[in-house]
C-alpha cells in the first residue's frame, strides 16, 4: 500500500473528514439535551441561575452547531467524490436513509435552530422553549438514522442482489432500518453523546471551582450547578455506558466474529480465553506478543461464561481480517477511559454523601482533566468499529476496494492537502472562541448569542443588558 | 419501457421533485452567497453587521436544501452520483472548502476580539461566498456540457471543467447570486445601504441579462439534441414564451429600483428571472441527467428506493417549508443599525 495508492488516500481522507466531523454532531447532541433541560428547569422552577447556564452554554452550541453544518455538508458528498462504486452499488439502500435523515432532522433543527438562538425575545417563552425542544428532538432523530445506516454496513439484512450490475436493492426497509446491531450501536452512542459533554460541562465546573478557590472566593451559583448536574450524568451514565457496551459486544461477537478476534488479537479460536490486557498484534507472524493476560476474562466477559468460545482471527482468511493492532488499542483506550469514567462518577457520589462536592481539589482536578475524555473514548471507539469492519465497506459483501471512486491520486492528495490546512484552521479558531467563552465564569445576568447589542444601541433594554454583559462579552461589536 | 409501470413514473416524479429543491436551494442560499460576494464591497463595519444580521437566523437553513441535493441524489439517482461527483470532483471539493470557509467566517467574525482578525474573517466571508458561488456554476456549465460516461463509470479527465461554457456559467452563477443579495437588502434594510445596494441591483441587472443572453445562445449549440429541444414543435410552444417573460421582469425590476415604491419587488424579479433560466436549462437536458449519455432512467435507483424516499418528501416537505417561512416570519421586517444583533 503505497503513500499514493488512489485506495489509500481516498479512505484517509475519508476517516480525517468524518472523524472530523463527529466530534460535533456528538457534541450538538449532547448539548441541545442539556440545554433542553435546562430551560425546562427555568420555566418550571423560575430560578434564574438555570437562565444564566442556558444562555452561557447556548453560545457555545452556535459555534458547535456551525461547524457541525458544514463539516457535515462534505460528508453528504464525499460518498460520490470518494466511494462512486460503494454508492453505486449501496445507494439505493443508504441513500433513503441519509434523505430521510435530512428531511425529518436537518431541516428540523435548522429550522428551529434560529429561533432557539436568537428568538428569545421575539416569541415567548414557552414557543422558545418549544424551539429548544424540537431542536433536540431534531439532533437524536439525525443520530437514529445515521447509526441504522452505519449499522447496515456492519450487519447488512433486508436486501437482495440486483444480477448483473450487482446493485443492492432494498427488500424490506423495516429489516434494513433496524438491522441487528442498530439498536446497541444507537444507545451506545447517545450515551456517549451525553458523556461528551457532561465531561465537558464538569470540566468547565471543575476549573471554575478551582480559580474560585485559588482566588480565595466562593464560586458562583452557576458553577456549583453546572458542576453538581455534571457529576450525576458522569455518575449515572458512565456505568450505563458500561453495560451498553457490553451487550454491543456481545452482539458484535454474534454478528461480526472476526471483528471480535481483531480487537482482542486472539489468534486461536478457544473456550476458557484470557483476556489481554496489552500485547502487539502482529498481522505477518499470525501472533500477539508481549501478551500480558488474566486468565478466563475473555470468555467471561465475551460470552458471560468461563467455558464460553471466542473466536481467533486464524479462523478466517487473510484477506477477511481487519488489521488487529490498531483495533486492539483503540478498544482498550475506550475501555480505560470509560472505567476512568465510572471511578469519577463513583468519587462524587461518595463526596456528594459526605458533602464535599464542592470543595474537594482531588475531585476537580480529575474532573478537568477528563474534560476531552468523552470525545476521545468516543473518537476511539469510532475507530474500533469502522476499521473493525474492514477489508469490508458492507461486511462480508463488498469490499472496500471494490467501493473506490475513478479519480486520480494526485487529486486526492491535493484536497487532502486543503482538508488538513482548512480544517486545522476551523478546528483552532474554533476550539479559541469555545475556550475563550469557557474562561468566562458562569454569572447572574448571563447573555445568549442574541443580546450583544450594538454600542450605539438606543433600547434601554439593550443598553442594560450589554452593561451586564461587559464584563463578560468585551468588545462584540 | 413500459410507461405505466413505477420504474418509469417514479424517475420522471423525483427529476421533477429534485429541480423543485435545487430551485429552493438556489432561491434560499442564492442571495446569502450573493451578500456575502457583496459585503467587502461595503467599507462601513457597522452595515456590514446589518447585511450579516439579515440572515443570520436562517442561513443553516439554506445551506440544509444542498444537504439534501447531495442525500436525494445519492439515494435516488445513485448513477447520477457516482457519476457526476467524480466527474467534478476538483470543483466539488473547492465548493465545499469554499462553503466551511464562509460558514464558519459566519459564526467566527463576531466572536473575534480584534480588528484586523475580524477583517481576516470578513475576507474568508467574502472569498467563500464568491468561490462556491462561481464553482456551483462550473459544476452545472459542466453538467450541462457533458460529462464522458462508459459503463456507468465516469472515464473523463478531470479538468474537464476547465472549459470555456462552464467558466462563463461560474461567472454567469457569480452575478446572479450577487444580483439576489443586493435585491434582498433593498427589501430588508434601510438607509445609506439600502440606497447602496439599489444602484448595486441597477448595475448588476444589467449584467445579469448579458449573461442570460450569452447562455440562452450558446447552450442549444453544445449538443443537437439541446438544438432539437428548443425548436421543435411542440416545445416551442413553452419556449418562446421565456424572452419575452425575461424582458417583462427587466421593465418591472428597473420600474421598481427607480420608483423606489415596492421593496420586495427587485428581489422576487431576481427570483424570476433564476426561475426562467433554471427551467431552460431543464428543457434543454430533459430527460438526461447527466448528458449527454444517462438518463434519468438509467441513472435511477429500483423502485424500492425511489418509493420509500417519496412517501416521506410527499409528506414532509410541505412540512418543512411551513416552518421554513414561519421562521422567516419570525425574523421579519427591515434590520438596520439599531435592531437587536444576533452576533
Amino acid at each position: 500500500m503505497g503513500a499514493l495508492d488512489p485506495l489509500f488516500l481516498a479512505r484517509l481522507q475519508f476517516a480525517f473528514t468524518v472523524g472530523f466531523h463527529i466530534v460535533f454532531p456528538a457534541f450538538s447532541i449532547g448539548l441541545a439535551a442539556f440545554l433542553a433541560v435546562l430551560e425546562g428547569l427555568w420555566l418550571k422552577t423560575g430560578r434564574q441561575v438555570y437562565l444564566d447556564l442556558f444562555r452561557y452554554w447556548l453560545r457555545a452550541f452556535s459555534i458547535v452547531f456551525g461547524m457541525g453544518v458544514v463539516s457535515g455538508l462534505v460528508m453528504s458528498y464525499e460518498f460520490g467524490t470518494n466511494w462512486a462504486q460503494f454508492s453505486q452499488k449501496a445507494g439505493p439502500i443508504l441513500g433513503p436513509l441519509l434523505g430521510y435523515e435530512v428531511m425529518t432532522a436537518f431541516f428540523l433543527e435548522a429550522g428551529f435552530l434560529g429561533i432557539m438562538l436568537f428568538g428569545m425575545n421575539k416569541v415567548g417563552r414557552k414557543l422558545h422553549f418549544f424551539a429548544t425542544c424540537v431542536v433536540s428532538l431534531g439532533t437524536l432523530i439525525s443520530m437514529s438514522w445515521i447509526l441504522s445506516s452505519n449499522s447496515w454496513m456492519q450487519t447488512p439484512q433486508g436486501y437482495a442482489i440486483e444480477p448483473g450490475t450487482g446493485r443492492f436493492i432494498p427488500a424490506d426497509w423495516w429489516a434494513i432500518v433496524f438491522n441487528p446491531s442498530f439498536p446497541f450501536r444507537l444507545v451506545h452512542m447517545a450515551l456517549a453523546a451525553f458523556l461528551c459533554v457532561a465531561f465537558v460541562v464538569g470540566g468547565v465546573g471543575a476549573w471554575h471551582l478551582l480559580r474560585a478557590r485559588r482566588a480565595g472566593r466562593a464560586p458562583t451559583e452557576a458553577v456549583k450547578v453546572m458542576f453538581s448536574m455534571a457529576m450525576w450524568m458522569a455518575a449515572i451514565v458512565a456505568p450505563m455506558q458500561i453495560l451498553a457496551g457490553d451487550t454491543q459486544g456481545l452482539n458484535t461477537l454474534k454478528y461480526q466474529p472476526a471483528k471480535i478476534a481483531a480487537i482482542e488479537g486472539d489468534w486461536e479460536s478457544r473456550s476458557r480465553a484470557p483476556e489481554l490486557l496489552f500485547g502487539i498484534p502482529d498481522m505477518e507472524q499470525e501472533t500477539t506478543h508481549y501478551k500480558v493476560e488474566i486468565p478466563l476474562m475473555g470468555s467471561l466477559i465475551l460470552t458471560h461464561s468461563l467455558d464460553g468460545k471466542v473466536p481467533g482471527l486464524k479462523d478466517y482468511p487473510k484477506d477477511q481480517r481487519a488489521p488487529s493492532p490498531v483495533v486492539f488499542f483503540s478498544f482498550r483506550i475506550m475501555i480505560a477511559l470509560g472505567m476512568l469514567m465510572a471511578v469519577l462518577g463513583f468519587y462524587s457520589l461518595w463526596l456528594r454523601w459526605k458533602k464535599r462536592l464542592w470543595t474537594d481539589v482531588l475531585l476537580q482536578r480529575f474532573a478537568l482533566i477528563m474534560t476531552p475524555a468523552g470525545f476521545i473514548a468516543m473518537l476511539c471507539g469510532w475507530v474500533t468499529t469502522e476499521v473493525g469492519r474492514q477489508p469490508f465497506t458492507v461486511y462480508g459483501l463488498l469490499r472496500t476496494a471494490d467501493s473506490a471512486s475513478p479519480v486520480a491520486a494526485g487529486s486526492i492528495a491535493t484536497t487532502l492537502v486543503i482538508f488538513v490546512i482548512v480544517y486545522v484552521i476551523v478546528f483552532a479558531s474554533g476550539i479559541s472562541i469555545l475556550l475563550r467563552g469557557f474562561a468566562q465564569e458562569p454569572h447572574v445576568g448571563e447573555v445568549g448569542p442574541d443580546a450583544h447589542a450594538p454600542q450605539r444601541a438606543a433600547s434601554m433594554q439593550a443598553a442594560v443588558s450589554s452593561t451586564a454583559a461587559a464584563g463578560n462579552t468585551g468588545k462584540e461589536n | 419501457m413500459d410507461m405505466t409501470g413505477a420504474a418509469y413514473w417514479l424517475p420522471i416524479v423525483w427529476s421533477v421533485l429534485a429541480a423543485l429543491a435545487i430551485f429552493i436551494y438556489v432561491v434560499l442560499d442564492g442571495f446569502d452567497l450573493g451578500l456575502g460576494i457583496l459585503f467587502l464591497a461595503e467599507r462601513d463595519k457597522t452595515y456590514r453587521n446589518v447585511m450579516v444580521q439579515t440572515i443570520a437566523p436562517v442561513w443553516d437553513g439554506n445551506e440544509t436544501w444542498m444537504i439534501f441535493g447531495g442525500a436525494a441524489l445519492y439515494g435516488v439517482f445513485p448513477n447520477a452520483y457516482a457519476t457526476i461527483l467524480p466527474a467534478l470532483y476538483l470543483p466539488v471539493l473547492i465548493m465545499l472548502f469554499a462553503l466551511i470557509m464562509r460558514g464558519v467566517a459566519f459564526e467566527f467574525r463576531s466572536r473575534m476580539h480584534t480588528e484586523q482578525m475580524r477583517d481576516l474573517w470578513d475576507v474568508g466571508f467574502c472569498g467563500g461566498s464568491l468561490v462556491a458561488s462561481v464553482m456551483q456554476g462550473i459544476i452545472l456549465g459542466t453538467l450541462v456540457s457533458g460529462i464522458h460516461v462508459e459503463n456507468n463509470a465516469f472515464v473523463g479527465s478531470g479538468f474537464d471543467w476547465l472549459a470555456p461554457f462552464p467558466l462563463f456559467c461560474g461567472l454567469a452563477v457569480a452575478c446572479g447570486y450577487t444580483l439576489l443579495g443586493a435585491t434582498w437588502l433593498v427589501w430588508r434594510t434601510e438607509s445609506t445601504l439600502q440606497d447602496t445596494m439599489r444602484k448595486w441591483s441597477g448595475i448588476l441587472s444589467v449584467v445579469m441579462l448579458v449573461m442570460i443572453a450569452g447562455v440562452s445562445l450558446w447552450t442549444p449549440a453544445l449538443h443537437e439534441a439541446y438544438m432539437q429541444n428548443w425548436t421543435e414543435w411542440p416545445r416551442i410552444l413553452f419556449v418562446a414564451p421565456v424572452p419575452v417573460a425575461v424582458l417583462g421582469l427587466a421593465a418591472l425590476m428597473f420600474m421598481a429600483l427607480r420608483g423606489k415604491v415596492s421593496r420586495r419587488i427587485p428581489f422576487f424579479c431576481a427570483l424570476g428571472w433564476f426561475f426562467l433560466s433554471f427551467s431552460g436549462l431543464g428543457i434543454s437536458i430533459w430527460p438526461y441527467i447527466v448528458p449527454p449519455g444517462m438518463t434519468i432512467w438509467q441513472a435511477s435507483a429500483p423502485p424500492s428506493s425511489q418509493g420509500f424516499l417519496l412517501v416521506g418528501a410527499l409528506v414532509l416537505i410541505p412540512l418543512i417549508l411551513t416552518y421554513t417561512a414561519f421562521a422567516y416570519h419570525v425574523f421579519r421586517g427591515p434590520v438596520n443599525e439599531h435592531s437587536e444583533s444576533y452576533h
